[in-house]
């Protein structure tokens, strides 16, 4: 039997309250090789205010068999699935997270996967969240990357975290939602 | 470990697009450019997988979170977790945040001049058992006022964020009440073009389970992406 999946609300102004107490600012990360990288930006509007009501979630994988089953790992309550972390905007906009590179790989299909992490995008006036993806400048891979061929080469930026002049570690990456810098959101 | 699922496509109208102007919020924020279509990727068919410690064991009811009891009309939410070939989806954890019975959220942008409730936080967390049940204890959320046109009030609603299995499956959504009259009014609720799945998101009373001298009873049924049949299976 085949059943039509349920509608998506908005999120709505007040998530926090039921959010927040998954918030993280550090994704924990099976892999034990990895520099661990923070990863900052804004989100602006269509007017190119900040958006201080949104929620983002960020999800790597690692390798898929290091994914604990559930009640596998005897963890504290506090603990967050490895290769997940849900941050919110503050009232600038900004947001912040760390979290270890992830490695390249190659999907079940043989195609070439660069360092990548997936973010949902989730905010009052958003009906759906949307989906996105952070690759990062500089990166080999990225030439080779399946998902990257898919984005018209002049868009192809929105979605590279860059490195500030003199920082390796802190990785700059603002999602635009609208404009001449729209950031490319996905859909599957 | 389970395969991880290669989902089905989304039906054309039963989700909400990213403009919708009535609602006034999305015109700055929605998307203007086409959505690029990924291929089916690991990043996506996989997601997180939250444990039963993530869970206290009275997260399910919103009524025993502070010394006293809140004011209100108190409820029991329950219903089923099913994937789009109708198999229940196990183990997924489902969040949920509401207003009180004035219509009051707690939290400091929710500049409506109507009364806190000490005793109600109005937060809560389940995750659904083998059959793919989950159960909440609350009071019933009041109806609140907001600017998005002239004399716009929220219709009385629940909102339910589900991690299913695989990050594609993902919902955030909103439960509302049956026979409420803000309902026709409401741009949120209405921004679904699909009558069919927009009628879905309202509960229906649940004789069943509502509790003698206790508290009324609603179901509310959730239905998430699921994987793409195999000719197995059909």
């Amino acid at each position: 039997m085949s059943r039509l999946p349920t509608a998506s609300q908005t999120v709505g102004p007040f998530f926090s309250i039921g959010l927040s107490a998954l918030c993280r600012e550090s994704i924990e990360c099976a892999a034990e090789e990895g520099r661990r990288v923070t990863i900052r930006g804004r989100i602006l509007d269509g007017d190119g205010e900040p958006v201080p009501d949104a929620v983002l979630e960020i999800w790597q994988i690692e390798d898929v068999a290091k994914q604990p089953e559930p009640g596998e790992r005897n963890i504290e309550r506090a603990s967050l699935p490895f290769g997940f972390g849900r941050v919110a905007t503050n009232e600038s906009g900004e947001f912040q997270f760390s979290t270890k590179k992830p490695a390249a790989r190659r999907d079940v299909d043989g195609a070439v996967h660069a360092p990548h992490l997936v973010v949902l995008v989730l905010m009052r006036g958003l009906l759906r969240h949307l989906l996105t993806r952070i690759y990062f400048a500089g990166e080999p891979a990225n030439a080779e990357d399946s998902v990257l061929k898919l984005v018209p080469a002049e868009r192809r930026q929105t979605l590279l975290a860059m490195a500030p002049s003199g920082s390796e570690d802190t990785l700059l990456w603002n999602i635009h939602l609208q404009g001449q810098r729209e950031t490319v959101f996905f859909e599957a | 470990m389970v395969e991880p699922p290669i989902f089905r496509k989304v039906v054309t109208g039963t989700q909400p697009n990213y403009l919708h102007p009535e609602y006034r919020s999305s015109v700055k924020r929605a998307p203007t450019r086409p959505l690029i279509v990924l291929p089916p990727t690991l990043s996506e068919r996989t997601g997180p997988v939250f444990g039963q410690h993530t869970v206290g064991a009275s997260d399910h009811d919103l009524t025993v979170q502070h010394a006293r009891e809140p004011l209100g009309e108190r409820i029991v939410v329950s219903g089923r977790l099913l994937d789009e070939g109708g198999k229940p989806v196990q183990g997924a954890l489902i969040e949920v945040w509401q207003a009180n019975a004035a219509g009051r959220y707690k939290h400091k942008m929710d500049q409506h001049q109507a009364p806190l409730d000490p005793n109600f936080s109005g937060f809560g967390r389940v995750l659904t058992d083998a059959e793919g049940r989950y159960r909440l204890v609350s009071i019933k959320p009041g109806a609140y006022p907001w600017r998005n046109h002239a004399n716009a009030w929220r219709p009385a609603h629940i909102h339910f964020s589900i991690f299913g299995a695989g990050l594609l499956s993902r919902l955030v959504t909103q439960m509302y009440f049956p026979g409420d009259p803000l309902l026709a009014y409401d741009p949120i609720f209405n921004c679904i073009p699909d009558e069919r799945a927009k009628q879905r998101l309202i509960s229906t009373f649940d004789w069943e389970n509502t509790l003698p001298e206790f508290a009324l009873g609603y179901r509310f049924d959730i239905v998430l992406r699921g994987r793409e049949a195999t000719p197995m299976e059909e």
